[in-house]
């Protein structure tokens, strides 16, 4: 084996893929909910059309959206063989649960929140991606040309409660998994500093609970006061 | 005080084993261990087989004293091992469930006692430096500053019992070995076979078996020295630099 497979296929190697593509998972959602948020403007959608075509169209993003799908699988995949690897390292669990304040739920229950989160994944790419890419979009035109009408599908898709309730557990399993991965990532990196951690720790805190509400607002915003 | 014991019992790394369940009257000044020979005087006048348990020092230190009491390691008071755990921190009444280290990398020799020579040939991968013999040297004679001289101490300080293995959900010995790593490679006198400690200890630890981090920190929580998950990062990114920087392969 060469240095490189040595490396990727140790134990901190491993958990350095896990958290590079963590990261970048993060930061994708961050241009995701900035995107989405134009959504709630009032404008009958045509302001989120138009972002829509710039990001079907841009070669640059095209890149970035396929290296996205990549490390989703990637963190998806790796994540799942070593939560399978740890079982096996663990073996027998003790009979009693340890009440240890210290260890929060969420560390112990990544792969479980993952497994969750994979689930939302394939209903949130059926619904917009798949059908955008069926050609099951109606067109409308703002005056400089037929554009795909994707504001209409996010208002039927969010017009169905069972949906909307979908998406809040899903963002629900997010927040968990960023309430202990977001830290988890930089201590994995090694980053791991009397004066910086406790900041690290409290942003990411924040951002496990602001950014999926952020995401969770727009089905809300669109069952409550936009379909009803 | 009366107890009731559930105690793992287990004739050998073969058999299945199972919980037995005794009564034992105990005083709060005993120390855990000290209640567990109660226990086995008592079976030994009944004509049974006492529980196998390791002990030695009995004083925080050789690290043998190994239990997973009522699913905690080392039981519930914080920084403390079995032999320095008093029975003043149970209650009359109590039903107390004694088990030993729990990982596969771990196995059970007999009831209490496991098997853990895998943390020895981690040590022998690279817990280790090269010094001339011969003459001491002065104590003072290489000048360290505090801050790291005190974070190198605190590493020492672990006494490789295994009980972050058993604590940790995925059976990881990351804290044990960050805490070796991190001791020896803190000072001047351990930096010489800095990257290849580093790296032959790791591939050691993934070669025994033992599971990878996540970060869940049952380690550092349920460990009789306390030992920092600061290790564990300074491991992973002298690790990196390792493999990225050294012409190691
Ligand atoms: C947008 C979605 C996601 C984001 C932002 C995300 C982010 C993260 C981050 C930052 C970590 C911490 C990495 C570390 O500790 O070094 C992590 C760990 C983990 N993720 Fe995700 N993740 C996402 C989706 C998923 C999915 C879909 C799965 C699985 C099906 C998954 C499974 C896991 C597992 C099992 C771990 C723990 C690995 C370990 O520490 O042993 N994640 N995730
Ligand atoms: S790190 Fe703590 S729990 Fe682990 S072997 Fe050392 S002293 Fe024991
Ligand atoms: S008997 Fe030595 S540490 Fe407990």
């Amino acid at each position: 084996m060469s240095w490189i497979t040595n490396f990727l296929t140790s134990s901190i190697g491993r958990k350095l893929l896990m958290s590079l593509t963590g990261l970048f998972l993060i930061l994708f959602l961050i241009v995701h909910l900035a995107g989405n948020f134009q959504l709630l403007k009032n404008d009958g959608g045509q302001a989120f059309n138009e972002y829509t075509v710039f990001m079907t169209t841009s070669p640059l993003i095209k890149v970035i959206s396929y290296g996205n799908y990549l490390f989703i699988l990637l963190h998806a995949v790796l994540g799942i063989t070593i939560w399978l690897k740890n079982r096996k390292t663990k073996g027998k669990t003790s009979a009693v649960a340890s009440k240890n304040e210290d260890v929060t739920w969420a560390s112990k229950n990544m792969a479980l929140l993952g497994i969750l989160i994979f689930a939302f994944l394939m209903l949130h790419m059926g619904d917009f991606w798949l059908k955008m890419k069926l050609n099951q979009t109606n067109m409308i035109d703002y005056g400089t040309g037929p554009i795909k009408d994707l504001y209409e599908n996010v208002y039927n898709s969010y017009s169905q409660w069972w949906i909307v309730i979908a998406y809040l557990v899903g963002l629900t399993a997010l927040s968990y998994h960023l309430w202990h991965g977001f830290a988890s990532a930089f201590q994995t990196l090694g980053l791991n500093h009397r004066k910086y951690t406790p900041i690290i720790q409290f942003v990411g805190k924040a951002f496990a609970i602001l950014v999926p509400l952020g995401f969770a607002i727009i089905p809300l915003y669109f069952k409550l006061f936009i379909v009803d | 005080m009366k107890l009731t014991l559930k105690v793992w019992r287990q004739k050998n790394n073969k058999a299945a084993g199972q919980f037995e369940t005794y009564n034992v009257e105990a005083n709060e000044h005993m120390s855990f261990l000290e209640m567990m020979d109660v226990l086995n005087e008592q079976l030994i006048e009944e004509k049974k087989e006492p529980v196998s348990f390791e002990h030695d020092c009995r004083e925080g230190i050789c690290g043998t004293c190994n239990m997973v009491i009522n699913g905690q390691a080392h039981g519930p008071q914080k920084g403390t091992t079995t032999c320095q755990l008093h029975m003043r921190h149970f209650k009359e009444g109590d039903t107390i469930t004694v088990e030993p280290w729990r990982a596969t990398a771990f196995p059970v020799i007999k009831d209490l006692v496991v098997d853990r020579s895998s943390f020895d040939r981690i040590i022998q991968a690279g817990g280790f430096i090269s010094v001339n013999t011969g003459q001491a040297v002065d104590g003072n004679a290489i000048p360290i500053e505090k801050d790291i001289a005190l974070k190198a101490f605190d590493a020492a300080t672990c006494i490789g019992c295994g009980a972050c293995v058993s604590a940790c959900p995925n059976g990881s010995a990351m804290l044990f070995t960050s805490a070796k790593v991190s001791h020896l490679g803190l000072l001047p006198q351990g930096e010489v076979e800095h990257s290849r400690r580093v790296l032959n200890m790791v591939a050691q630890m993934d070669k025994e078996g033992f599971g990878m981090c996540s970060n869940v920190g049952a380690c550092s929580a349920e460990c009789p020295k306390e030992i920092s998950l600061e290790n564990i990062a300074r491991m992973n990114r002298e690790y990196f630099k390792a493999v990225l920087t050294s012409d190691l392969k």
